[in-house]
């Protein structure tokens, strides 16, 4: 078992106590609710897509440090990004979290600080669920646009 | 680290030697993360003494074979070894009669056996049945499930800012219409032990029948059927320091004989053609199926081994924790502790400031102290304090005063870390 500070690094410290694009996105093109039955987080993501472009994307939500930090951190990462790069950084951040050899730490920028969450399975769903929540917002933008 | 016993200070009975219980069970040896492990989680579920573990092996290596089947030896001793134990259950709860235990998968079971079985054939349009609102989901939806199909309504009698039942409201809400009541002996999200006495009698007056949930409450305080009056009185055997896949619903022998079968099979019947079936007298008329044997057997060795440590030497060990554990986590700064009811059980739920309790439950998980950190199957008792989830301390035989300061210690770790 790791240390509590591999898990609870500064950044997810800081990330959790002062949440970046902790808002609404209005007006947003897409839009998903998270849960996790397991501890009842919720979050809400909401996005503007521009020309196939990120240009501003926002989260709400009640949660656990983890997942405050990983939703925080992924909407920093993900804003000017374009949807294709959003959907291979999902993939990625899977990989990251679950995977012991998951691709090096130094491709995924800031979201690597969460890779210490590989070592308790029981928290790796904290970690996933903004980036779940934001795969159901893109694919499934039919049905979860905007009001 | 105090060194003043609290048991002996409050308690009448003589104190648990606890350091000798803790010996009976082995799990409690190994370090956790390098430090001791401090387990305060036994109201999700309760740690194994050796001499269920050796009853459990005992029957698979000497005499496992199925029951009222075989006229072999094997078979009499499976069947006498799992039949003993309706009479210890019987005796831990003052039944009246063997029959009246049935044996079931866990509370949740004996709870869908009571809705499908009893309330179902009694339940029409327009009728009502009577829950508190600090029920466990288990308690909560059978009746849903119930209500939908027979078209009757699920009333709920809200639960106070302290977390107990309002009997005020509780009386106002048994009606004509009450056709069922089931309610929890003790809260396991709160502590809250329930005057079910008082509520038992008040749906009698009604003419309504009642289960009691006491998956909480058994072995933590003695319970007595017949003096609570109760028709249906269900637990779990892993809460009791048994095997998990193993409970109890115990049933008044006049309702019970007047109910239909819960599952159809083998064990169940008298009498079978392509026709029609009779069926078998309670109790394994509710038995359908080859048992869970060696499961039973091992929920006998727990009720044992609870019995002669004494039910209410237990109690009063537990309530001395309880009432050591709710001063010292007022001492934590930012602690808020959910459920302050009059009178509780070894159950202690609490948030502190914002941290998320799940967080709580990691860091203590790597100072070695076990607690459940979530919504405890009980979403709406969350709901009523207007929280997602809380930190919960539970006690049991095996715990002392030093797991306590453990737990303090390492809630100071989470301050430090997130506050």
């Amino acid at each position: 078992m790791s240390d509590l500070r591999d898990l609870y690094q500064e950044v997810i410290l800081d990330h959790n106590k002062h949440p970046r694009n902790f808002r609404s996105v209005e007006p947003h093109s897409h839009q998903a609710d998270g849960y996790n039955p397991l501890c009842g987080d919720r979050v809400t993501i909401q996005l503007s897509v521009e020309d196939g472009m990120i240009a501003s994307i926002g989260f709400q939500g009640d949660g656990c440090a983890i997942s405050t930090a990983s939703a925080s951190i992924m909407t920093e990462v993900l804003e000017g990004k374009t949807v294709d790069e959003a959907q291979a950084l999902f993939d990625q951040f899977h990989d990251l979290v679950t995977r012991d050899e998951a691709c090096p730490e130094a491709a995924l920028g800031k979201i690597a600080v969460l890779a210490g969450v590989r070592d308790y399975p029981m928290r790796v769903k904290c970690a996933t669920l903004a980036w779940h929540t934001l795969h159901a917002a893109l694919t499934e933008k039919d049905e979860v646009t905007t009001e | 680290m105090s060194t003043v016993n609290p048991v002996q200070e409050h308690a009448a009975v003589a104190p648990l030697a606890v350091e000798r219980i803790r010996a009976d069970f082995p799990i409690l040896a190994q370090p956790m993360n390098g430090k001791r492990l401090v387990f305060l989680d036994s109201a999700a579920s309760a740690q194994k003494p050796v001499a269920v573990i050796r009853a459990i092996e005992e029957c698979y290596q000497n005499y496992y074979a199925n029951i009222h089947r075989g006229v072999y030896q094997l078979s009499q001793r499976s069947t006498q070894a799992y039949e003993a134990v309706r009479g210890k259950v019987r005796a831990l709860l003052n039944g009246a009669d063997d029959r009246e235990v049935v044996f079931v998968r866990g509370a949740t079971e004996a709870i869908n056996l009571v809705a499908h079985s009893y309330v179902r054939p009694r339940l029409g349009p327009g009728d009502e049945i009577l829950i508190t609102g600090m029920e466990h989901h288990s308690n909560i939806v059978p009746w849903q499930l119930l209500c939908e199909q027979a078209g009757a309504t699920l009333v709920v009698s809200p639960i106070t800012d302290t977390g107990e039942v309002d009997l005020e409201d509780f009386r106002s809400r048994l009606t004509a219409r009450t056709k069922f009541v089931s309610v929890v002996h003790v809260s396991n999200a709160l502590g809250t032990v329930n005057p079910v006495q008082e509520m038992i009698a008040a749906a009698h007056e009604r003419g309504a029948a009642v289960l009691v949930d006491g998956a909480q409450s058994v072995p933590h305080l003695s319970v007595d059927v017949a003096e609570l009056g109760c028709d249906f009185y269900c637990f779990s055997g892993h809460k009791i320091y048994g095997p998990s896949g193993v409970g109890v619903l115990w049933g008044r022998l006049d309702l019970l004989r007047e109910m239909p079968p819960y599952q159809g099979g083998g064990e169940m019947i008298r009498y079978v053609t392509f026709e029609r079936s009779e069926f078998a007298e309670p109790p394994q008329r509710f038995e359908a199926g080859t048992p869970n044997i060696a499961g039973v057997v091992g929920l006998g060795a727990a009720i044992d081994y609870v019995h002669a440590i004494g039910t209410e030497r237990v109690a009063a060990h537990e309530h001395a924790l309880l009432d050591y554990a709710t001063a010292r986590l007022g001492e934590v700064e930012g602690v808020r502790i959910i459920g302050t009811a009059a009178a509780k059980a070894g159950v202690i739920s609490f948030v502190l400031g914002r941290v998320h309790p799940h967080d709580i439950g990691t860091v203590l998980d790597l100072e070695g102290v076990a607690i459940r950190a979530g919504h405890h199957c009980a979403q709406p008792v969350m709901q009523r304090y207007g929280i997602a989830a809380t930190a919960r301390a539970s006690f049991g035989v095996y715990n002392t005063y030093d797991d306590v300061d453990a737990l303090v210690r390492a809630l100071g770790k989470v301050r430090e870390l997130f506050i």
